[in-house]
């Protein structure tokens, strides 16, 4: 079923670009003429070019500037914690603030814990929504759930958190918490006991801010894929779900990455929300409904009162860990998207 | 009545003399409420005077006015030692107003008010003491009908100073919670549930049957929250309320250092209620600026002067009498 399309699909993309083309060129053509003419009258477009090319370095110098910037920032300021554990920090879990015996690693756990759950929820969720509104859809329905879905990343996290807190929090106690020990104990993700509070809410939660993130802009990319491709799957006689998935989400799957790496950005640094529901109780635990801790978190909730050098030294050094998690996140996510894609021709470009 | 008029004639030749002068102090936020009023009737009340207070927490006010960076600091639980001697600024502790922690709980089917020892609130969040039909809690409550169902313990996850003042409390009366937890603005709970904030504390108690917390006492009168009376050291239960935190500060000013530094968290006295605690500001010994030391000490003899009397109407408790007579007597050494 995909040999033949695959084959067929580019030619006819190519014609169709080559002639609409060719019909607007001459227009275009003669247009800038005038213009330049113009242009060249008025000033040097040597030295406007240069100091825009230079100009436009120096934004994207900065952004290299901020990162440095940061890094050094966080090395400087969390320099007694660095001293006193070394890089064990990372792998430590204690978290004593009396006795000034400090580790990263229930909070490491506690951000990839409930990212991940996050990303399991809303990838796809995030990727029928958009489906939907793009090929499904009835028009009248299409631009009412389009704002809705972007009208969910308007809300302010604070928002979500107390929703989370009278609505989520007590649905998971007696509801879906002891369905799913019922049912999926035997997976030994829902052991102990259920207050409501810890990584799946937190996961739940957090799923439900990135779903608009990652929805709109697969929705976007879907978009781009010339109809050409669209039509041309229909022609040879496939069905609604197999030209999506042929010439839609095979086209757009970059993107659709990117789209999932920005929602995972969201979710791994998301602060307020998490914390009203995790539990902030920096443990390690196999069950889904333990209360745990992430990196954001720890720090918005002790770094006001923290007390003594070496303990804020430590949460500086938190906030180093986020930054490394992130950035080993994304690079992994990076290097999965070219393992994926490596040899195989995106059709549409 | 003739001092008042004193101070106010002070107060007010002082601004002139010293034109527009603006102070900037940060600290705890558990007395934001009351110094916000404070400074904007002081500044009110004398032309030319700017008091700007910003509630960036216990820590964060101790650091930057121990670096001079802020004119003056403020504190829910005292500096130590360590952080004494190494300070840039050599500060002093003026005991400001008082507040107190109440343990908070939601036990479907019992409606009365319960009674605790500081040994079962140590014995709770220790894990030790995990279901609500356990006799050490059925001993202290005849009478009541305890379910057979698991505690929750909810703390304050943010670092704070009613984390301070109950942790400290706690380490006093049991000596299994000193070795094992401590005393601090955040510390290390082995069991339970953390929420931000007293909003956070109370709003989990509410809505999870079975729970157990504690939150601040003003927070609680102004939401009408429920909550358990203490044991105190002279073996009766004391429920908390303003006059038995003040009680608790009069029971405890006959020990009172000469630097302010002391914990009244079980109090001598029948009525003190346990787990009390003073607010301090932290006023440089010396300021930088003489200006700015002569504002802050005619600001604190109008606090004392003035100020006091308003405090329980934000339901913070006063200072004693005595109290304020030693703090009063001490001003004359700040500069």
């Amino acid at each position: 079923m995909s040999e033949p399309s695959r084959v067929e699909v580019p030619l006819l993309n190519m014609q169709v670009a080559e002639q609409s083309r060719r019909a607007p060129a001459p227009m275009v053509a003669k247009a800038p003429a005038g213009i330049r003419r113009f242009l060249h009258t008025q000033t040097s477009g040597a030295v406007a070019d240069r100091a825009f090319g230079g100009l436009m370095l120096t934004c994207a110098l900065s952004i290299l500037a901020i990162v440095v910037l940061i890094v050094v920032m966080l090395l400087d300021q969390s320099k007694l914690s660095l001293h006193a554990f070394g890089l064990k920090f990372f792998f430590r879990t204690a978290w004593d603030p009396v006795s000034g015996d400090f580790g990263a690693l229930p909070f490491i756990y506690g951000t990839l814990v409930t990212s991940f759950l996050a990303l399991c929820i809303a990838v796809p969720l995030a990727l029928c929504v958009a489906i939907f509104i793009m090929e499904i859809s009835p028009a009248f329905l299409r631009t009412p759930i389009a704002f809705l879905t972007e009208l969910l990343a308007a809300i302010p996290s604070v928002v979500y958190g107390l929703w989370a807190i009278f609505v989520l929090v007590p649905m998971m106690r007696d509801h879906l918490g002891p369905f799913l020990a019922k049912y999926f104990g035997w997976t030994g993700l829902f052991g102990g006991s259920n207050f409501g509070e810890g990584f799946l809410t937190a996961g739940i939660i957090l799923s439900i801010m990135i779903l608009p993130v990652i929805s709109s802009i697969t929705r976007e990319v879907m978009g781009a894929v010339p109809i050409s491709q669209k039509e041309a799957a229909l022609a040879l006689g496939a069905t609604r779900w197999e030209m999506i998935r042929m010439s839609v989400l095979r086209n757009s799957r970059i993107g659709i990455v990117g789209a999932v790496i920005l929602g995972l950005g969201r979710a791994l640094g998301e602060t307020m929300a998490v914390t009203m529901v995790i539990g902030n109780n920096p443990q390690i635990s196999h069950s889904l409904f333990a209360p745990g801790h992430t990196l954001a978190s720890v720090i918005a909730n002790e770094f006001t009162e923290a007390t003594g050098d070496l303990y804020l030294s430590a949460l500086i050094e938190i906030g180093l860990a986020l930054f490394l998690v992130t950035i080993v996140v994304n690079s992994i996510a990076r290097l999965l998207v070219w393992a994926v894609t490596r040899g195989k021709p995106v059709a549409a470009h | 009545m003739n001092l008042k008029f004193a101070v106010a004639i002070a107060g007010l030749t002082l601004a002139s003399a010293a034109g527009a002068q603006s102070l900037n102090g940060a600290g705890a936020t558990f007395p934001n409420p009351i110094y916000s009023k404070w400074f904007s009737e002081y500044s009110a009340s004398h032309p030319g005077v700017q008091i700007n207070y910003q509630s960036v927490g216990s820590g964060a006010g101790i650091r930057q006015a121990s670096q001079g960076i802020v004119d003056f600091g403020a504190t829910d639980g005292p500096m130590t030692d360590q952080q004494i001697s190494e300070a840039k600024v050599k500060l002093f502790h003026i005991p400001t107003v008082l507040g107190a922690v109440v343990p908070t709980y939601n036990i479907p089917g019992v409606s009365g008010e319960l009674k605790f020892t500081g040994d079962v609130i140590a014995g709770i969040y220790l894990g030790e003491i995990t279901n609500w039909h356990d006799p050490k809690i059925a001993q202290l409550n005849p009478g009541v009908t305890l379910p057979d169902h698991q505690i929750l313990p909810v703390y304050r996850s943010d670092g704070s100073g009613t984390t301070y003042i109950f942790t400290d409390y706690l380490s006093k009366v049991s000596a299994d919670f000193s070795s094992k937890i401590g005393k601090s603005t955040s510390v290390h709970w082995p069991v339970g549930i953390g929420q931000k904030g007293n909003e956070g504390v109370a709003g989990m108690v509410r809505n999870s049957p079975y729970s157990f917390g504690y939150v601040e006492l003003i927070y609680a009168l102004q939401n009408k929250m429920s909550f358990g009376s203490v044991k105190n050291p002279s073996g009766k239960f004391v429920k908390a309320s303003t006059s038995a935190v003040t009680a608790a500060a009069a029971g405890a000013a006959k020990n009172m250092p000469n630097d302010f530094r002391v914990s009244i968290t079980n109090a001598p006295g029948a009525d003190s209620y346990p787990i009390s605690s003073f607010t301090w500001l932290l006023i440089p010994l010396k300021s930088a600026d003489p200006a700015k030391g002569k504002v802050l000490n005619d600001f604190l003899h109008w606090m004392l002067q003035h100020g006091e009397s308003e405090v329980e109407a934000l339901s913070y408790a006063p200072l004693p009498q005595p109290v304020a007579l030693k703090v009063n007597g001490a001003l004359n050494y700040l500069k």
